[in-house]
């Protein structure tokens, strides 16, 4: 990748229609081997940066979501107890000895590798998605700093396991907390916009291929004005997709002629008893009408 | 289009100008150390360097930290890289401009000065002579903000109050516990048997589970989200209340507090710094507008749809400092704190009236409130804040 505009070009061939600051920050981010972290509202595109450039870079995308109460045994790597204590009563019986057995049971065989492990340990250099980091806990953000700068992991009983290939790292945040600053200031940052009018014809044109296109600038159009209204949950770009899709599979043509159908499609939209409320027919005909 | 910044002559080279960038950022309170620099650099390398709006981005996506540093830094970046005319306050090195200082008439020595504090404001607009000009975009709003006071609240605390109120207010913190911590930790008389540690240690004892080790959900501490009143008729408790938001920020880190008089303003940042007297004299400079009316039920409201949806949870205490007196209408009350608690968080509100004997909450807006506060109590002196921890235990 020598430019960050065909890098930008990339990515729109897979279906990602990248704003030019997350383009550059992702550029920056490849080529300095430094972790992305992009912020954002929820259902502005950030966990699909990640499967995107995985489509991109042709490579395996392993995803950690974080929550909380995760733990160094969930994240990083557990013993597989139950196969080890099998294989010490099969390995009694069979008379084996203590220090034989020892070895055996702590063994890569009985290592179950969870994603960040397993992250460090490919051949290629894979995708490695954190998501909603600000869901874990502080404790675990702490330790993700250190796998992050130096890309070895320690399992006391095997040594230390060094990185055989630098993941690709991402992390994605919702803003539930504050996340610390030496997290911060080991990432590259960008924050993820709910896109422009015309980003988002394009990325409903790579996603939708059959709307058309009047319809798809009715849809957007109405969308767009519907993020401007209050709501408990503005919908986010995944729910622009699944209304159009909705539109696509009833045969609707024309936003404005069925009031009923547009009023039974806003389930794709609006999630809450008190967004749905906000919108009646008169709101989403008005809205509707003005998207036109 | 633009008008890039003409530097000097003398101007040592691309990477001083940078770090003289950097200082600029820092000054304007980003968080940036060498590593950055180097970063920055690098990440120049990358792009045309030569092209503004590449070099804009790149720059952006190495130095902002958080969505508010990256709405900042298009203006910040003008400031310095594309200001026509700033030709002889050039990145100046300290060095460099210490030199200078002795050399040239004083109006340049005084230049020089400011430059070296990493001044960015525009010249253009002709008066990069005035001192409070030349001091950095911050602090020239801050100097304009100190004129506009009416009080200063370094008066108003004391630090060996901070002190008293840190301890409390930690004290408070601790009172409050939640007990649904997902996560489970070893604990010697937990409730349930620690499955995966048994075996681990069965494995000595060639696979019988003879030591059985425990495990429990620990007690978290709860967020704690203050919203403190400064309006007119609070001034005579500011003395108390700010000293426990003081305390209790820096006594604990999770917690979150807010100034509220006719705007609202988060303060925790501020409230964060190192020294404590310094942290009030920057909560002095937010306070703008402190001891005026007040609007309790559209502030409330406000943070209800802003703040609280990224700061309260269903494991925060959300508490209101506030005499209760209000300008809006009490329905508006009712509706901003219903819609406040759907986050699932639990609403404190103490009431510095309440401390009056006989006090019954006449303020209509309070009795709106009243039916969505899980504790109602008096509090206008920390002793009185003190007294309320088994109250607050019982949350």
């Amino acid at each position: 990748m020598t430019d960050w505009r065909t890098l930008a070009e990339s990515f729109a061939d897979k279906g990602y229609i990248a704003a030019p600051d997350l383009a550059m920050a992702l550029f920056i981010a490849l080529n300095l081997g430094r972790p992305l972290l992009l912020e954002g509202a929820a259902g502005v595109g950030k966990t699909e940066v990640a499967r995107t450039l995985a489509l991109v870079k042709d490579t395996r995308l392993i995803r950690l979501q974080c929550y909380e109460g995760l733990d160094a045994a969930h994240a990083i790597y557990e013993w597989n107890y139950q196969r080890q204590l099998l294989a010490i009563r099969a390995a009694a019986e069979g008379g084996e000895t203590g220090r034989s057995v020892e070895q055996r049971i702590f063994s890569e065989e009985f290592l179950l590798q969870r994603p960040l492990l397993q992250a460090i340990r490919q051949e290629t250099p894979p995708v490695l998605l954190i998501d909603e980091i600000d869901r874990a806990d502080e404790e675990f953000e702490a330790y993700l700093l250190e796998v992050l700068s130096d890309f070895q992991i320690t399992v006391p009983e095997l040594g230390t396991i060094t990185a055989t290939s630098v993941p690709h790292v991402i992390l994605t945040s919702n803003g539930t907390r504050d996340l610390s600053d030496a997290l911060r200031r080991r990432c590259l940052y960008a924050h993820v916009d709910f896109p422009s009018r015309e980003s988002e014809l394009k990325i409903l044109a790579a996603r939708c291929p059959t709307v058309e296109p009047t319809l798809a600038r009715q849809i957007v159009g109405f969308v767009q004005s519907l993020r401007k209204e209050e709501l408990e949950k503005t919908p986010g770009v995944a729910e622009m997709l699944d209304f159009a899709a909705a539109l696509v599979g009833l045969g609707v043509n024309d936003l404005t002629a069925d009031p009923l159908v547009l009023q039974a499609t806003l389930a794709t939209l609006l999630k809450t008893q008190g967004d749905r409320a906000a919108v009646p027919t008169e709101v989403a005909q008005r809205l509707a009408g003005k998207a036109s | 289009m633009s008008r890039v910044t003409r530097f000097a002559a003398r101007d040592p080279g691309p990477a001083a100008r940078l770090a003289g960038f950097m200082a600029h950022l820092r000054d304007n309170g980003l968080k940036l150390g060498v590593y950055e620099t180097e970063t920055a650099m690098r990440a120049l390398c990358l792009v045309q360097a030569s092209n503004l709006a590449e070099a804009r981005l790149a720059l952006k996506a190495v130095c902002a930290g958080s969505s508010d540093e990256a709405w900042r830094f298009d203006d910040l970046f003008d400031a310095y890289w594309r200001n026509d005319g700033r030709v002889r306050q050039a990145v100046a090195r300290e060095e460099a401009a210490k030199e200078r200082q002795h050399t040239r008439s004083s109006q340049a020595a005084e230049e020089a000065q400011s430059s070296r504090r990493g001044t960015a404001q525009s010249p253009e607009d002709g008066r990069d002579d005035d001192d409070a000009f030349t001091d950095g975009p911050g602090r020239l709003i801050a100097s304009r903000a100190v004129n506009l006071m009416k009080k200063d609240l370094r008066e108003l605390v004391a630090p060996q109050d901070i002190a008293a109120a840190e301890t409390l207010a930690r004290r408070l913190a601790a009172a409050i516990r939640d007990r649904r911590s997902r996560r489970r930790r070893p604990d010697r008389k937990g409730e349930a048997i620690d499955f995966r540690r048994t075996v681990r240690l069965s494995l000595a004892t060639g696979g019988e589970p003879l030591a059985l080790p425990r495990r429990r959900r620990p007690d978290r501490s709860v967020r704690l989200s203050v919203l403190c009143d400064v309006s007119g008729s609070m001034t005579a408790y500011a003395r108390v209340f700010l000293a426990f938001l003081a305390g209790l920020i820096r006594g604990e880190r999770t917690a979150d507090a807010y100034l509220f008089h006719t705007k609202l303003v988060r303060i925790t940042e501020a409230l964060r710094d190192d020294e404590p007297l310094r942290a009030l004299n920057r909560l002095t400079l937010i306070a703008d507008g402190f001891g005026g009316g007040s609007k309790i039920a559209a502030n409330l409201d406000r943070f209800a749809r802003t703040y609280a949806r990224k700061f309260v949870d269903g494991r925060s205490v959300v508490v209101i400092l506030s005499d209760g007196y209000d300008t809006d209408p009490p329905e508006l009350m009712g509706q901003a704190l219903r819609r406040l608690k759907r986050r699932g968080c639990r609403i404190v509100w103490l009431n510095p009236l309440a401390g009056w004997k006989g006090y019954e909450p006449i303020a209509r807006g309070m009795a709106a409130a009243k039916p969505h506060l899980d504790l109602f109590a008096p509090a206008n002196t920390l002793a009185s804040l003190a007294a309320l921890e088994p109250e607050f235990s019982r949350l």
